[in-house]
């Protein structure tokens, strides 16, 4: 048998005022937490009737099918041939991939002398344990050395994209976070504990290169992540004590430069048959595998500081 | 081993440098040094080459402690000196020619950064012609990508951004079919290395094995670097590219990026399928359909076009289709006319491009046919420079477009089944382009009464006139000193083997 | 039909894959699906690399207890080629992406042709 109850009593049960949290009509922090109420963003009147006038004649010319017959018929040509031609490539893909030797076997065309002797000589031969590093760092070192130079030149065409001059700056800090609330004690909090570990663990990951799973590029991308948590929380008047254009322009070309000639030294003794003066050290300790470790600190560096600063130019342009 | 046989390395890892260490100098020593790897380059380039002509064996060349299958390597012939030795030329005099008009295209704080991609454009176009290693080939492929990319959109007009763009999207679709046929191609052999992917593909062939995916991963990495490279259905982006990027820029792209590309997929020929092997596939009819078509499309195109700029940047599409149509022959000439014409269009295509800044100049800027009645008579020298260069196009003797067509007929007569259509798409590609470069060149030379415009002599511009003199001189000499040329393509096609 | 397209599973799968970033890449309008197109295209490949590494039953080629026999581990050069590839895929992504905000910027479109139409219209 239920009871019946008066409305004043129901509404000071657990229940009721449970339900109307979960139907959100009440903020349970409202009055415990001090809330910034966000400004509108507000687009000039006069641009938004330039932006919609212009927009609405585009539609008018490439949408209106009705006029533009040509217009129409490339696109249904276009779409039909590219979906025509996916078609095609899935089939011969997968008629290709169906003539493949087959995954996971050991009698195949890849497990050749190649493999077995970076397996079998890679721990002697480059010092490191980790085989794959030994591999992309030493074996096959002049692609990595590409690769770094890839990275490298996104960030000049990034630079170029999007780094504005002086006077655009002002304009820039203006506009930036106008959307997001500044000085979030949660995010502050969090990123206090947070950062340091990030950041020791990246450490770790670069250090640990040639013993274990991780290297230059992993780590390097885990240090970048904690970096932007931390400009994230704090804002740029933080970072930029320690973290300006200029420092990351010299940290890139220490490294990149270290990179270029330690491995330009390695490539020259090696096809020139001569000693190299680089110890390899005993495999499994943390000084050993001789350029790996060096290489990865430095691949570690320009790969946090390029994540970094591809977060700060896609944010507003600039450090 | 001799010390010459360093030097591919050196300008490999020289032009990378170099670019690392330009993003920390002040913006004038940035470009001094720019200029002097260029040099520095060339000279070691030639040296090699002609280190390589007395000693007449190529060289490989170890990146690292380890030997053929494990580690990298280089190598180094009579051809791939040769091409290095010719792109340091070209990008030098490209540099020299449009270095007046970079301050007003380029902001002055990005100067550098310009630099670098110049310099790492080169070490990319370095690493093409040297490598002897498929895997490394991608890696520079993206680096010579992204780099052209940044050349494209380094001066920020609306259009450069969205042919950069078009750009990036079509580079991309190439690069991921070039990468996937990579992985195919390392799937049935287990190497990466191209002499020894050639001896495994051999062995597959004469066994019977993997026929199919075999085929397939050939087709992938040539439709991948025929998109790279501008082949005619994928040519959607070039003309904004070309057309409005910086003159240097315009000038290093038409004549190096490409190219680089095409010197790569005649590698892979040679050096990763063999010959032979490529011939018996229906690759090489897909690549002669293709070239032929581009070669008329293109020219059609640049009639149309009201810009002289852009007109130059179709007449491109026009002219690698000629050299696909030589690759499609599947002739040992056709292959010689076609190495022979990635020369000629070269040092042609960059002096166009060159010489049409000058007369654009002389116009107050603009690039429309009716601004530019009388251009050559208010700057003489672009004027000269722009005919000596659309005759070339036009394959007049004396210049080196006259003898890669003479190359290319010559080609074509021994090929029984394609002869009829390469030489008929060839005399038509002949007349399309005497319609429009003779129709430039007489709208250049007609006299106007009003002299609105400034005009410009030698005296004020002494380093430009040098550069074209350069470029006519360059252009002269291939056409004139064909032969010897033509003798050291052969021979370095043969070491290819 | 060959014989191994059951093998393959996994590299069908990444082929299929590939098609349909490559047919993003051409197909979409908006510039960033084509960028996700690209991304879907480019992990494909690295699927498809990391399935012809692996060997059933054995180990990441990572040396335990100094055992350096061949029959231990899988292959170690499709991880390298991945990883050098990874970071090719994170260049070319933040270049198009900046590509993207440029234009945006400029034109207030994510839309490739409506960005032409716009050029066509400043008649530059």
């Amino acid at each position: 048998m239920s009871k019946k109850r008066s409305q004043e009593e129901y509404q000071k049960t657990f229940s009721f005022r449970f339900f109307r949290w979960f139907n959100g009509e009440k903020d349970p922090y409202l009055g415990e937490v001090e809330m910034h109420p966000q400004e509108e963003y507000q687009l000039d009147p006069q641009a938004a009737l330039r932006y919609e006038k212009e927009h609405d004649a585009i539609l008018d010319k490439v949408y209106d099918l009705e006029r533009n017959k040509t217009m129409q018929l490339f696109h249904k040509l276009y779409h039909a041939t590219s979906i025509l031609f996916c078609l095609f490539l899935i089939a011969l893909l997968l008629v290709t991939i169906s003539y493949l030797p087959a995954t996971g076997t050991i009698d195949r065309p890849v497990n050749n002398e190649v493999a077995k002797r970076y397996i079998e000589n890679g721990l002697e031969e480059t010092g490191a344990v980790n085989i794959v590093a030994g591999m992309i760092l030493d074996y096959r070192a002049f692609d990595t050395l590409g690769e770094s130079h890839v990275l490298f030149v996104a960030t000049v065409t990034v630079l170029i994209l999007l780094r504005l001059n002086k006077t655009q700056k002002s304009d820039a800090e203006i506009n930036d976070r106008r959307f997001e609330p500044k000085n979030d004690t949660i995010l502050q909090l969090v990123a206090t504990f947070l950062v340091p570990i990030i950041i020791i663990f990246g450490i770790y990951i670069i250090l640990n290169g040639h013993l274990g799973p991780g290297g230059g590029f992993s780590g390097g991308a885990v240090i970048g992540a904690g970096l932007v948590l931390y400009l994230n929380a704090f804002g740029f008047a933080k970072t930029e004590r320690f973290f300006t254009e200029k420092t990351y322009k010299w940290v890139c070309f220490f490294s990149l430069s270290f990179y270029c000639l330690a491995k330009s030294y390695s490539f020259y003794t090696g096809a020139n048959q001569l000693h190299s003066v680089i110890p390899k050290g005993t495999p499994g300790a943390i000084l050993s595998s001789g350029l790996i470790l060096p290489l990865n600190i430095a691949v570690g560096l320009v790969v946090a500081c390029t994540i970094y600063a591809f977060y700060a130019m896609f944010r507003k342009g600039g450090f | 081993m001799n010390f010459i046989c360093n030097f591919p390395f050196f300008s490999i890892l020289l032009s990378l440098f170099s670019g690392t260490v330009c993003s920390v100098l002040p913006q004038r020593a940035a470009k001094i040094v720019n200029r002097v790897v260029i040099l520095t380059i060339g000279l070691l380039s030639a040296i090699l080459l002609v280190y390589l002509l007395s000693t007449g064996e190529p060289f490989i060349y170890w990146m690292g402690h380890f030997p053929a299958p494990w580690g990298n390597e280089i190598r180094a012939g009579v051809l791939e000196a040769g091409m290095a030795l010719f792109f340091c030329i070209i990008m030098y005099l490209s540099m020299a020619g449009g270095a007046h008009k970079l301050p007003g295209e380029v902001v002055e704080s990005k100067h550098n950064l310009y630099y670098i991609l110049v310099n790492l454009l080169l070490s990319s176009l370095l690493a093409l012609v040297y490598t002897n290693d498929m895997f490394t080939a991608y890696v520079f492929v993206e680096i010579n990508t992204i780099s052209a990319c940044g050349l494209i959109m380094i001066r920020q007009v609306g259009r450069t951004i969205e042919a950069a763009v078009r750009y990036m999207i079509m580079s991309l679709l190439g690069s991921g079919l070039l990468l996937f046929g990579l992985c195919i191609m390392y799937d049935l052999t287990g190497h990466l290395l191209m002499s020894n992917i050639k001896e495994s593909v051999s062995l597959l062939i004469a066994t019977g094995e993997y026929q199919i995916p075999l085929i397939v991963s050939v087709a992938l990495m040539c439709i991948g670097l025929c998109i790279k490279s501008a082949l005619f259905p994928f040519h959607a982006w070039l003309p904004d590219a070309y057309g409005y990027s910086t003159v240097s820029s315009a000038a290093i792209l038409s004549s190096l990026v490409s190219k680089g590309y095409i010197f790569l997929l005649i590698k892979i020929i040679y050096r990763v399928i063999g010959f032979d092997i490529f011939n018996n596939t229906r690759i090489i009819d897909m690549l002669f359909v293709f070239g032929l078509m581009g070669m008329i499309f293109g020219s059609l195109s640049a009639i149309k076009e009201n810009d002289i700029r852009r007109m130059i940047a179709f007449s491109s599409v026009a002219q690698i289709g000629y050299i696909y149509m030589g690759f499609g022959m599947g002739t040992q000439a056709g292959m010689v006319a076609s190495v022979f014409h990635i020369l000629s269009h070269a040092a042609t295509k960059s002096l166009l491009f060159i010489a049409a800044i000058g007369l654009t100049d002389v116009s107050g800027g603009s690039r429309k046919f009716i601004d530019l009645t009388g251009a050559a008579y208010r700057s003489k020298w672009a004027g000269v420079a722009f005919t000596v260069g659309s005759l070339s196009m036009v394959g007049v003797p004396l210049f080196s477009g006259f003898i890669s067509k003479l190359l290319f007929a010559q080609a074509a007569v021994q090929v029984e089944g394609k002869m009829l259509a390469s030489l008929i798409v060839l005399g038509i590609s002949t007349v399309l382009n005497a319609i429009y470069f003779m129709k430039t060149v007489i709208r250049i030379y007609t006299s106007t009464d009003e002299s609105s415009y400034t005009s410009i002599t030698f005296k004020d511009r002494k380093s430009y006139a040098l550069v074209l003199l350069c470029f006519i001189v360059l252009n002269v000499i291939l056409g004139v000193n064909s032969q010897p040329i033509v003798n050291m393509i052969e021979q370095g096609l043969a070491m290819f083997d | 039909m060959g014989p191994n397209l059951l093998a393959n599973y996994g590299e069908a799968v990444s082929a299929i894959l590939f098609c349909i970033g490559f047919t993003n890449l051409l197909l979409q309008n908006n510039l960033i699906k084509k960028i996700i197109g690209l991304n879907i295209m480019d992990s494909a490949i690295y699927l498809f690399l990391a399935e012809k590494g692996y060997i059933a039953g054995r180990l990441a080629p990572i040396v335990v207890d100094s055992v350096t026999s061949v029959d231990t581990y899988i292959n170690p050069i499709p991880s390298g080629l991945v990883l050098t590839g990874i970071v090719v895929s994170v260049s070319v992504s933040a270049l198009m992406l900046s590509l993207t905000i440029r234009l945006y910027t400029r034109y207030h479109t994510l839309n490739l042709d409506e960005i032409s139409m716009q050029l066509k219209k400043e008649g530059r």
